[in-house]
């Protein structure tokens, strides 16, 4: 069976995917973290694009990359000395939560595996904007009206929580 | 095998879900287990959006994903908040310090 281009790209952003996420987890400077995040970000992106959710990777560009992790190095620069370089985080239960992890995988991968998904195929690779506006017109009404209301909660109660008084 | 199906696309979350797992429950820094949370929540997400093109062929998944999206940004804020709260008071992050409830 011969590999196709499809899959070389798969394979290429899963690589980068993993190997940032792990550079993210055992890292032991939180500005490495973030950066390892943020080539996390953009493989997840670049998996939706692959599976042709085009318009859910411009937004976990967007969101994420341009927001929550913009938020993230805020955190990280706001709790700490801005002179103190070495900006360091400890692990604890090393090896009880290795185990623990592990196990969960073995778990998650068993099921994976075994059951038969019964696949029907793959619908083509429409640009799907013009389908999810209608969605969220219609049938997503009431979710995204309830969203916009969290969000707005959210920002107002973040900023109350965070305040000098 | 090394052709690409539904079956790459989970194994990968299952990955990226272990990585979110395992830094939310090792790490000591309060924004390291924030950045673990967003990993768990992409991990989903590849799941929804991946079932959505393979099993369900339709876009419910990827309407699902956008919500998922808007609740890690609200979360990621309320969160970051917390955080900045607990370090004016304790002058840490260091979650294990963050322990004046504990009787």
């Amino acid at each position: 069976m011969n590999i196709t281009l499809f899959d070389t790209i798969f394979y290429l952003l899963a690589f980068l995917t993993l190997g940032s996420a792990a550079i993210m987890v055992f890292s032991k400077n939180v500005i490495y973290s973030a950066v390892g995040l943020l080539f996390t970000f953009f493989g997840v992106a670049g998996i939706y694009v692959l599976l042709a959710a085009d318009f859910v990777a411009v937004v976990q560009v967007l969101v994420y990359v341009g927001g929550i992790l913009i938020l993230l190095l805020f955190g990280v620069m706001l709790s700490n000395k801005i002179t103190n370089i070495e900006i360091t985080t400890e692990t604890l239960h090393f090896l009880p939560a290795s185990l623990v992890v592990i196990g969960i995988f073995v778990v998650l991968y068993r099921v994976f595996i075994t059951t038969d998904w019964n696949p029907v195929g793959s619908y083509n690779f429409d640009p799907t904007t013009h389908e999810i506006g209608t969605l969220l017109m219609t049938d997503y009404l009431i979710p995204f009206e309830i969203a916009s209301i969290l969000l707005l909660g959210a920002l107002i109660g973040a900023a109350y929580i965070a305040r000098k008084d | 095998m090394l052709a690409v199906g539904l079956n790459h696309y989970l194994i990968l979350s299952a990955i990226l879900f272990c990585l979110g797992l395992f830094s939310v429950v090792t790490k000591k820094n309060a924004v390291t287990v924030l950045m673990g949370v967003e990993l768990i929540l992409n991990a989903a997400n590849i799941n929804f959006i991946a079932f959505a093109k393979y099993v369900d062929n339709d876009l419910d998944g990827q309407m699902i994903a956008l919500f998922v999206i808007v609740t890690a940004a609200a979360a990621a804020a309320v969160a970051l908040a917390i955080v900045l709260n607990i370090y004016q008071r304790l002058k840490s992050i260091n979650l294990d310090e963050a322990d004046s409830l504990a009787g």
